[in-house]
């Protein structure tokens, strides 16, 4: 028996339910706890922080005779990359606008992929923010400044 | 008549001019981005849920409804003709429905399924229409261990019949419900799980899970194919099916309508369990079953009405008890409570526009879709030929925007990114999300019935099993769990989603 642990997704998917639980009992006895009779705040989550390591045990052990392997390919590009488009949009919508946070948005978004084709991203970037303008601001009548400043 | 004066009553609602177009809009919508490969209907309705935000109430579910079901009839449609199946309710409509395709079939499959569905949709809106304010009679008995019970039973039986490992399952509810804490505590004021952050204070909105998990996650896992997926469209000649496709689908529509509106009435299941026994049991009764597999046009017939049934009945639990059997029954419920409307039985009392408007937009809605469908095939076909290189950003465009129009708040696209991430993730580790997002919108309401029944009961946590209601749904859970422990059952259930 091999301990390769490492793409083993029952024995991270238990360690996941296991640590959530594990985080969530202190901060939920932070919370007046109360009775069965006069549940505090506190009671629920501790329940639901208990029955989650509960069952993170369980789904570990299991993981760790069953070795089920994690299936499907990992783009790590696109795991970090798009996430982060849709953090840039919220920054920018904030301090730049909506058309250069569009931009940056489907530029950026557009790069995660595997084929990137630079003038293709740009003809679908401006085709993109013209109609998002066209549908958003005009149409529904959204009301961002297009761009900060003006 | 109550019965007629009340469909009356739901038409003049439904027919006005401006609930007739948002229905229109939210097929067409609905169908458009359902049908596009690689963007389940969850992922669809995640991301037009904000547009629906700015409607009133009658119209917002209107086109919710309509954007529900037409993103259903969308992935029957790439499911036929593509063979890729958008959710689990479709991948029996790829076994046969494929092979039809072809074999220069897919016109017949596509009408029969568009058929079949359209009368499964009319016999369920008679049967909401019939059942609906009965149900809510008898809740209107229910009392917070009831509620407490029902909510249970529809967690567990949804996390069973999820696809996968059923222990993962019942954690990603119990992670749900512990995300559904977050906030103000409803009875005491206490911050909850904020971490001294001031958006955090009023939870977090589902429509945030829903486009992170669903859309981005979607995304993010698509991306990491290792090549785009080509898609080979068949041809579309005729659309008409022949007298002998009509003869031959007529008895697998009605069964699979009957077994649709029993699956679906129940909460925790769906549209997927009722195609996968539609499809069983046309198969069972076929005289030669080996044709099952190779194109055989009751293997679309039924399933496709059983999905249709089932997805309109699932109104039922939703409208009439507040409890949504599925994770977009669980969106159609969020989008009633952020238009401020209390769910249960009330509503059929207190929003009876909305109420029988709903029920009869939905007949106007699965009309619609045959008229809409049959003849803009074509379109379809076109569309399911954009590369995904390029629809993914657009469905970011529509997503972040989405979201920042319900709060104008930055953070709100953080969390979305997070949960995105996460969605990922929780799709390679085998861990489903949907009854996780069923466990986070009734969680609060789970909580609530929870501290309300042990309130009047003075702290005896044996009031769930000595009242009547109460004790059938706890009773009605225990077997549902015992079913799935049993090997023969968990075996079947593998062999049928493999």
């Amino acid at each position: 028996m091999k301990l390769d642990f490492r793409s083993n997704r029952d024995f991270w998917s238990g360690l996941m339910f296991f640590v959530i639980g594990v985080a969530a009992i202190p901060i939920a006895r932070d919370y007046p706890f109360g009775s069965t009779l006069r549940m505090g705040a506190g009671y629920f989550p501790t329940l639901l922080g208990a029955i989650l390591i509960l069952f993170g045990i369980y789904i570990m052990v299991k993981g760790l005779r069953r070795h089920e392997k994690i299936e499907g390919n990992w783009s790590l590009r696109a795991l970090i990359m798009l996430p982060l488009s849709m953090v840039l949009f919220g920054v920018l919508m904030q301090y730049a606008g909506f058309i250069p946070a569009l931009a940056v948005l489907i530029f950026w978004s557009a790069a995660s992929g595997r084929e990137f084709k630079f003038f293709e991203v740009l003809l679908v970037t401006v085709l993109l923010t013209v109609l998002s303008v066209g549908v958003f601001i005009w149409g529904l009548g959204l009301p961002y400044p297009l761009i900060k400043g003006f | 008549m109550e019965l007629f004066n009340n469909l009356i009553f739901g038409f003049s609602v439904a027919l006005s001019f401006q609930n007739v177009l948002y229905c229109f809009i939210g097929c067409l919508l609905g169908t458009m981005i359902g049908v596009l490969p690689g963007i389940g209907p969850m992922a669809t309705i995640a991301m037009l849920l904000p547009i629906t935000f700015t409607l009133p109430p009658v119209a917002a579910l209107i086109m919710l409804a309509g954007i529900y079901y037409g993103a259903q009839y969308g992935g029957s449609t790439t499911a036929i003709l593509v063979n890729l199946p958008g959710e689990t309710s479709s991948v029996v409509t790829c076994i046969d429905g494929y092979q039809m395709a072809r074999q220069g079939r897919a016109g017949p499959a596509l009408a029969i399924a568009a058929i079949g569905s359209f009368f499964a949709g009319t016999v369920c809106t008679m049967i909401i229409a019939m059942f609906g304010p009965l149900i809510a009679e008898i809740a209107f008995k229910f009392r917070a261990p009831e509620y407490f019970s029902l909510m249970l039973m529809a967690l567990v039986t949804a996390a069973v019949l999820s696809q996968g490992d059923t222990s993962k399952s019942l954690a990603m509810v119990s992670l749900g419900l512990l995300l559904g804490v977050v906030g103000a505590d409803l009875n005491t004021g206490v911050q909850r799980f904020t971490f001294n952050i001031t958006e955090l204070a009023d939870g977090i909105g589902f429509v945030i899970i829903a486009i992170g998990v669903f859309a981005v996650g979607e995304i993010i896992s698509n991306l990491g194919e290792l090549q785009e997926r080509q898609v080979f469209t068949s041809k579309v000649e005729s659309i008409y099916p022949t007298l002998q496709d009509l003869k031959q689908s007529i008895a697998p529509i009605i069964r699979g309508t009957a077994i649709g509106a029993f699956f679906g009435t129940l909460p925790g299941t769906g549209p997927a369990i009722s195609s996968f026994s539609s499809y069983l049991v046309e198969k069972k009764v076929a005289k030669d079953p080996s044709r099952f597999g190779n194109g055989a046009i009751e293997g679309v017939a039924g399933p496709e009405s059983a999905n249709n049934a089932a997805a309109q009945c699932a109104f039922i639990p939703t409208l009439t008890l507040g409890i949504p059997g599925s994770a977009s029954m669980a969106l159609m419920l969020g989008a009633l409570i952020i238009q401020g409307i209390t769910p249960g039985p009330t509503v059929m009392t207190k929003n009876p526009d909305l109420f029988w408007g709903l029920i009869a937009s939905m007949w106007i809605g699965n009309l619609m879709l045959l008229v809409l469908n049959l003849p803009l095939v074509g379109l379809w076909v076109s569309l399911l030929k954009v590369p995904y290189r390029l629809l993914f950003p657009a469905i970011m465009v529509f997503s972040s925007i989405g979201i920042y129009s319900l709060n104008n708040s930055p953070f709100d696209l953080y969390l979305a990114a997070l949960f995105g991430a996460l969605g990922f993730i929780w799709m390679r580790l085998g861990c489903p999300a949907a009854p996780m997002l069923l466990g986070f919108i009734l969680g609060p309401l789970l909580e609530e019935n929870l501290r309300r029944a042990l309130l009047i009961s003075r702290g005896d946590p044996s009031v769930f099993f000595t009242r009547p209601i109460s004790l059938a749904f706890m009773i009605a859970t225990v077997l549902i769990l015992l079913t799935m422990a049993v090997p023969a059952v968990g075996k079947r259930k593998s062999s049928i989603s493999g």
